[in-house]
């Protein structure tokens, strides 16, 4: 049992009825990401059907080296599992191990963002260069807001889950919860769009 | 887990603002929001009908000299998006849906109260932007469907602003929607189960189910399209090798379900309207239910019939034209529910009554207009002519804004605890369903006949036709002020309503009128059969 905070902005009018509901912040996420996973879906609808109907000019450059995209995948799933750990941790009130599992799952996500990044500047091609490069930038710089969310949001959490004062303990799970499911998510997106856009 | 509200912390309801004030506050009741929306709506309706009204008089000659053409497109454009994002979705969903589903669930609130309050805070801002951008150098002008390659090629500015603002509908529909199916699924009072739902709650989970799906493909799509207009990308562009088709793909994707976000919460409300004023249970409602579900199953695969003159391949063609001639079925058994709820009932024929036939007639002929404009053949012929205009009045307005009317007339009681004028009602009826009927039936044959759509002039021939459309409009529009009188007058000496005038049995006439903040004093009451009109008159009253 844990006392919802919002819950002060609620009014009641009879104070003697002490109401219980289902905590359902969890399926209010899932809703959310299935919305955003549609966004996704557009996106690499579009993609899939340009490289089916819409050829590419003479000398297009459309071929992407794989190391640094490998590594970024391993760094997310590398990533995922480090995230779980933080949440083992929290559920047995290891507080500070918690809050280390989760920096390393941040910094991961920070060197993914710089991989992201160093893969950009050495390119051979640009946003507007054609069809190909475009969609390539919009699905990895669409996908890199998510991780940048994501890292901003577990930096949070880590903070939140210092020993003395933080909000998140094992009898309040969820903000550890929540931001888990969506980096989760974030992986998993990844992993589709690594095989669409680099393997395919 | 559980979640206990404690009673000591939630006391303190000096936070929030009482009387008018809370209307304009942060609010976080659900019935606050539910009215915000309807105010809202409303308001942003005025405009619409204002640039309608201004559409039909540069219409009522064949010549552009009631304003330029450009302008003509602009004010086109902007009366679109402003009926669908601003007036039909937020109050057909947002109004209705924030002030009954919670009610209808037996809860206290929706689920999620503050991001309801951020979803409807919104709305206000981005339809300001949306009014503005018409002043700004170069508005939109590639009408609400937005198609490149004439959104890029048009003055960029305007498109710009119409893009956010349209982006930032579209978010506070998905975090409307989160909250009903949150609402829906896991608020249910103890005891409540599924199939003893009013039907309201479930055309609203449909419908949420579809803002779920599809909008977030419509925000993704803007998103490349803004790309295309201010980075210089060529998603869309084909001199930069785009690909037209792909947008409108992903348009209708979101768009042909957004008829049914904008329709299904109609047929909601008026299988609550039907029982209460015939005093019969709903007729089938396991049916209903399930062609509820099966029109959101099919509605999200019909997208292309919109398409059959863009170079859609054979194959694709026969796969739309056979699916959207099934939704045909479902929609045709919840016509014949209807039909039949009303059969040997003890009718009232008063102003809410009266709109959901006025619904039920135009419906049914949008309906019928749909189903030919599902055939490839016919679709090719009328293809952005006046036909599909008039078709998609039929649905939008002779549908579901008729529904919205009689929601207002049913609901006024139970939200203000006075009743409207009768006499009033039933002249704000015959005039909107004349000037309705007489606006948008002789469209069906200017296009059969040829008239392009979107275009300020047209050949002379069909001037006169055209001038009949424009008197409609002219009728619909003065149909506006005996509404508006009725509202403000019953607002101040309204007969006084009591709880239940209409004595339903639905759970938000099972408490006083206006409602306390809570909904109710004590706990929610269990409705087991919300259409159990007919029968012995049980405990639940």
């Amino acid at each position: 049992m844990t006392t919802l905070d919002s819950s002060k902005e609620i009014q009641k009018n009879n104070s003697e009825v002490n109401e219980t509901h289902e905590d359902f912040r969890m399926f209010g996420l899932i809703t959310f990401l299935i919305a955003d996973g549609m966004t996704f879906a557009g996106f690499f609808a579009a993609y899939l059907t340009y490289k089916a109907v819409n050829p590419l000019p003479d000398g297009a450059i459309y071929e992407l080296e794989l190391p640094i995209p490998t590594l970024n995948t391993i760094l997310l799933l590398v990533s995922s599992a480090t995230f779980h750990k933080a949440g083992k941790a929290l559920l047995k009130d290891k507080n500070a191990d918690s809050q280390k599992w989760l920096c390393f799952t941040a910094f991961l996500g920070i060197i993914f963002l710089i991989c992201q990044l160093f893969e950009y500047f050495h390119l051979p091609f640009g946003l507007t260069d054609n069809l190909f490069a475009s969609t390539f930038y919009a699905l990895t710089g669409f996908h890199g807001l998510h991780v940048t969310l994501g890292t901003l949001m577990i930096l949070i959490i880590a903070w939140q889950s210092r020993i003395n004062g933080g909000r998140l303990t094992s009898q309040n799970m969820f903000p550890l919860e929540a931001v888990e499911l969506y980096w989760h998510f974030v992986d998993g997106i990844w992993v589709i769009l690594f095989i669409i856009l680099y393997l395919l | 887990m559980t979640i206990s509200i404690d009673p000591q912390k939630t006391n303190n309801e000096s936070l929030q603002p009482k009387g008018w004030l809370r209307y304009f506050s942060f609010s976080l009741d659900h019935k606050v929001i539910g009215i915000q929306y309807l105010v809202c709506g409303f308001l942003f309706y005025l405009i619409g009908g204002t640039l309608a009204s201004a559409i039909r008089i540069e219409l009522a000659s064949p010549m552009s000299d009631f304003m330029p053409r450009d302008v003509y497109n602009q004010v086109l454009t902007l009366h679109g998006t402003i009926m669908i994002f601003l007036w039909i979705v937020p109050v057909v969903n947002g109004a209705f849906g924030n002030y009954l589903i919670p009610f209808y669930v037996g809860a206290r609130d929706m689920a999620f109260p503050r991001l309801n309050a951020v979803a409807f805070w919104l709305i206000p801002p981005s339809g300001l932007m949306l009014v503005a951008s018409y002043f700004v150098e170069g508005a939109a002008q590639a009408g609400w469907t937005a198609y490149p390659p004439l959104s890029i090629t048009t003055p960029q500015s305007g498109q710009i602003i119409w893009i956010l603002s349209v982006l930032l509908l579209g978010g506070s529909s998905i975090f409307g929607g989160i909250n009903f199916i949150a609402t829906i699924i896991k608020l249910r009072r103890p005891g409540l189960k599924l199939m003893q739902l009013p039907m309201y709650c479930w055309a609203m989970l449909g419908t949420s189910l579809l803002v779920v799906l599809s909008t977030p493909v419509l925000a993704g799509t803007l998103i490349l399209l803004s790309f295309d207009i201010i980075a210089n990308t060529g998603f869309f562009n084909p001199v930069l090798g785009g690909n037209v088709v792909v947008y409108q793909h992903l348009f209708w994707f979101y768009s042909h379900p957004a008829v049914y976000i904008m329709v299904l919460p109609a047929f909601g409300l008026v299988s609550e309207i039907l029982p209460v004023h015939a005093r019969k249970p709903l007729f089938g409602y396991t049916t209903m239910v399930f062609s509820i579900m099966g029109i959101v199953v099919l509605g999200l695969v019909v997208w292309a019939h919109h398409m059959f003159t863009s170079g859609t391949p054979p194959w694709m063609r026969l796969f739309f034209t056979i699916a959207t001639a099934f939704i045909a079925v479902p929609t045709g058994i919840k016509f014949f529910n209807w039909v039949a709820t009303l059969w040997g009932g003890k009718i009232s024929i008063n102003s809410a009554m009266l709109f959901s036939c006025g619904f039920i007639i135009n419906f049914v002929f949008g309906g019928i207009t749909g189903v030919a404009l599902a055939q490839v053949p016919f679709d090719i012929h009328v293809h952005d002519t006046y036909f599909v205009v008039a078709h998609f009045h039929y649905i939008v307005y002779g549908g579901t804004v008729f529904i919205i009317f009689s929601s207002i007339y049913h609901w006024f009681p139970k939200v203000t605890g006075k009743m409207l004028n009768e006499k009033l009602g039933i002249l704000h009826f015959i005039n909107t369903f004349i000037g309705f009927n007489l606006c948008f039936a002789p469209q069906h044959w200017l296009g059969l006949n040829g008239m392009p759509r979107r275009v300020a002039e047209y050949d002379p021939q069909f001037q006169f036709v055209n001038q009949i459309s424009s008197l409609g409009a002219l009728l619909m529009a003065i149909s506006t002020i005996p509404f508006l009188i009725n509202v403000f007058l019953s607002l101040r000496n309204g007969k006084d309503a009591g709880d239940n005038p209409w004595n339903a049995l639905t759970p938000e006439w099972l408490t006083s009128s206006p409602p306390p903040v809570e909904n109710w004093e004590g706990e929610a009451p269990l409705v087991e059969e919300p259409y159990g009109y007919g029968k012995e008159i049980t405990e639940q009253i």
